[in-house]
């Protein structure tokens, strides 16, 4: 057992460097520098690049188009990606559907979808949470009758993210009202672009337009869209949901994000110092720190667990409530250091509008991503429903 | 002691709480957000004329009722109740206070203008590289001939959009971060020279960062005191938003109270789990010392500097970290429907977020009480 990384490694860190140096799109990185919202191409566009090298999902087997890298060249991949401020690829393909369909579904739709969330053609959203389901997801009442050949699905569904951009969507629905509450759930994949969708937005604390309620009213659905059998989509779900769990740590992120804090820390002044040099401060930030690194070591302990075949397993309810934490504190700190300057609410540069924002650059979305990122230990399965996995299915209570 | 409020006192409470009910719901306040002053001017004036309350804590031969400190913090917890986006705070707390001080003939022309709801004035003290040390200024007042000229920038003024008048302070000698030297001008907002950017805040409000270019004021303009004065009137404002504090931590509460106990999951109504029944609790808590800090505070404000000073950082502190507890977890018990404009919720949790910040975080309080009572 050691931490040291072999000479492969470290020339496959610099390869992954020096492609990110080389490809990383310029526009992409003026908008992230800019605090701008990101478009679907803004996100598309990084998408592509790896796509075309084949980077694009490397978590995934090899057959289905996954890299075939180590434990360690993915650790690496994860950090230079974050080091670099590359932007989070959208997971709804890439780390939630796709490895569904690899894993549960029928040849014909491994064929029919997994090139298509590879290359980017595809953008997928998720309808789980409805507004009566939310940490009691199995509850959900979005219903499915059969009709011949296809299923005619009624209902409503809520926090569907980037739902405005879909082409497909992965949907729960209740194809047996008769059975016990998760044994009458199926899991379709739906065509956005069917007659009966609705989008509607709902616009978050920070202004932003990320998530959506989605109305389905008689909406045509052929059987060959549904995964798995017949109201045995709960298997499905659960699987994504330990997977998104995973996922849900962004350790990489969060180191990156303590670099920034002292940044950020290093350039505001308290008094004659700058504010990183105030002890209370500091101390803040380096207990994230101390919490970060317990965190990247359990998820590590976690991978290599992984990669000796056992699967994520309900232990990764404990990256997603530490991990989410973290993400939070981060936002906090970063609002704490800006001071006076966390008030103003900046919204992006309009069309044709030059004029310089106020205060600093790294100011300008302080606020905004603090009251945004509370999200994160709502979503994925509430912290306090991760906390009820840990006591159920680790601890036996 | 006597912890009672007097019938006026209950009375200005009632008052103002029933206007707010009729006016400030959260549908009409989303309505004078999005109007293009940022606001409905005719709430302020409504409290001026037909509650005839913004003279609460004036004296009467100003045609005020007499009050103090704590007619403010009556009013500012029933402003926080609905997150009201009046300028209160800046006009009557702070702005009145310096007239209070100043006296002559400046007090007595803008005191009765401020009762009359005709004069908002908003306070010009912070300054980019400042953080929360009122003394750290660039800005400067240089004598010339009978008056001053005012040049520098000062930052995220609140609802300076709308200010008639503008309470700023700066140097008149001294260096940088030197308490000799400092001053506080009152001056018409819209002298040449005076410009402003202005913006909405994460809270609601409006604001403006201020460039004096060269701004000609009058003599008459400076409010004798300097920094000592300007200490007291940020302590003042600073127990003033401990009490708008325990108005947003009281909807926080209530609100999420209300939320867990008709929302249901598994069910039943969420409000029977036990984790949440404790943490309701945990905030119940909280609600209650922030009520208790911003009254101790609050009458504490009168006694000599360094006793004053380290009561008002006690409080702050306290109100600072509590209100972070309570804002965070209403919007966690609401789930995702904590994080959308749709509810109040989250616009309580973002007022009481910048609370947090304005006039000295809870670190800078805290070490400020440590070096009054080392």
């Amino acid at each position: 057992m050691h931490l040291d990384f072999s000479p492969e490694d470290l020339a496959f860190q610099r390869e992954v460097r020096a492609f990110i140096a080389e490809n990383y799109p310029a526009a992409l990185r003026a908008k992230q520098k800019d605090g701008d919202e990101l478009s679907k191409e803004d996100f598309l566009s990084w998408h592509r690049v790896l796509a075309r090298k084949g980077w694009v999902a490397p978590a995934w087997p090899v057959e289905y188009g996954g890299t075939g890298w180590s434990p360690t060249q993915r650790y690496i991949w994860s950090e230079e990606t974050a080091r670099a401020d590359c932007i989070r690829l959208m997971p709804f393909g890439l780390a939630m559907v796709g490895p569904v369909i690899y894993t549960f579904g029928t040849p014909e739709q491994k064929a029919r979808f997994l090139p298509r969330i590879l290359s980017g053609e595809d953008w997928w959203c998720q309808g789980y949470s409805e507004p009566g389901s939310g940490s009691d997801l199995a509850s959900l009442r979005t219903r499915a009758v059969r009709d011949g050949d296809h299923y005619v699905v009624n209902g409503q569904k809520t926090w569907t993210t980037m739902a405005q951009y879909a082409d497909w969507g992965f949907f729960l629905v209740r194809t047996n009202p008769e059975a016990k509450q998760q044994e009458g759930i199926s899991f379709l994949l739906v065509d956005m672009k069917s007659p009966g969708v609705t989008v509607r937005p709902i616009i978050t604390l920070g202004g932003e337009h990320e998530v959506n309620e989605v109305w389905l009213e008689d909406v045509r659905v052929p059987v060959e869209n549904r995964i798995y059998e017949e109201d045995k989509g709960w298997t499905c779900a659960k699987f994504l949901l330990a997977h998104e769990r995973t996922g849900i740590a962004g350790v990489a992120a969060s180191k990156r994000g303590v670099e920034k804090v002292k940044a950020i820390a290093a350039a505001e002044l308290d008094g004659e110092r700058p504010l990183i040099a105030n002890p209370f401060f500091r101390r803040k930030v380096t207990e994230l720190e101390m919490d970060l690194t317990a965190l990247e070591f359990t998820e590590l302990r976690s991978l290599a667990g992984a990669s000796a075949g056992k699967g994520p397993g309900p232990e990764s309810s404990l990256l997603k409530i530490k991990g989410s934490e973290i993400q939070q504190r981060l936002t906090e700190l970063t609002l704490e250091a800006v001071g006076h300057y966390g008030a103003p609410y900046f919204r992006g540069f309009g069309e044709g509008d030059n004029e310089h924002p106020i205060g600093p650059d790294y100011a300008h979305r302080a606020a905004p991503t603090y009251f945004n990122t509370r999200k994160t230990t709502i979503y994925g399965g509430s912290n306090e429903i991760q906390r009820n996995i840990i006591a159920k299915m680790v601890l036996g209570l | 002691m006597d912890f009672s409020f007097t019938e006026t006192q209950d009375m200005l409470r009632d008052t103002l709480a029933r206007f707010l009910a009729d006016t400030y719901d959260f549908e009409a306040r989303k309505k004078m957000l999005a109007r293009p002053e940022g606001r409905d001017p005719g709430i302020w004036k409504a409290l001026a004329n037909e509650l005839g309350i913004l003279g609460a804590p004036f004296a009467e031969e100003h045609g005020g009722l007499g009050g103090s400190a704590l007619e403010n913090m009556i009013m500012m917890e029933e402003l926080g109740k609905v997150i009201a986006i009046e300028p209160y705070l800046q006009t009557v707390v702070i702005g009145g206070g310096a007239l209070k001080r100043a006296g002559g003939a400046m007090a007595d022309a803008l005191i009765p203008a401020i009762i009359a709801g005709e004069a908002v004035i908003a306070f010009a003290y912070a300054e980019p590289q400042g953080r929360y040390d009122l003394a750290n200024l660039r800005t400067t007042a240089r004598a010339d001939g009978a008056g001053y000229v005012l040049s520098g920038q000062k930052a995220v003024v609140y609802a300076a959009p709308w200010a008639s008048h503008l309470l700023v302070t700066a140097r008149t000698g001294g260096s940088q971060r030197e308490r000799e030297g400092v001053a506080l001008f009152l001056i018409d907002a819209n002298l040449p020279g005076v410009v402003r950017r202005d913006y909405p805040t994460v809270d609601g409000f409006m604001a403006s960062e201020i460039y004096f270019e060269n701004v000609a004021i009058p003599g008459d303009a400076l409010i004798a005191g300097g920094i000592d004065l300007v200490e007291q009137l940020v302590d003042e404002a600073t127990m003033a938003i401990c009490a708008e504090a325990s108005g947003v931590a009281r909807r926080l509460h209530e609100g999420t109270l209300d939320y867990i106990r008709q929302r249901k999951q598994f069910g039943v109504p969420i409000g029977k789990f036990q984790v949440l029944q404790h943490r309701m609790a945990d905030m119940f808590i909280e609600v209650e010392q922030i009520a208790s800090m911003a009254l101790m505070g609050t009458l504490k404000l009168d006694l000599p500097a360094a006793e004053r000073k380290a009561a008002v950082s006690l409080a702050k502190a306290k109100v600072a970290r509590s209100i972070n507890f309570v804002g965070q977890n209403a919007v966690q018990t609401h789930g995702g429907i904590g994080i959308t404009q749709e509810l109040a919720i989250g616009h309580y949790f973002k007022r009481g977020t910048m609370i947090e910040g304005q006039f000295g975080s809870a670190d800078f309080h805290l070490d400020r009480f440590e070096q009054l009572t080392a």
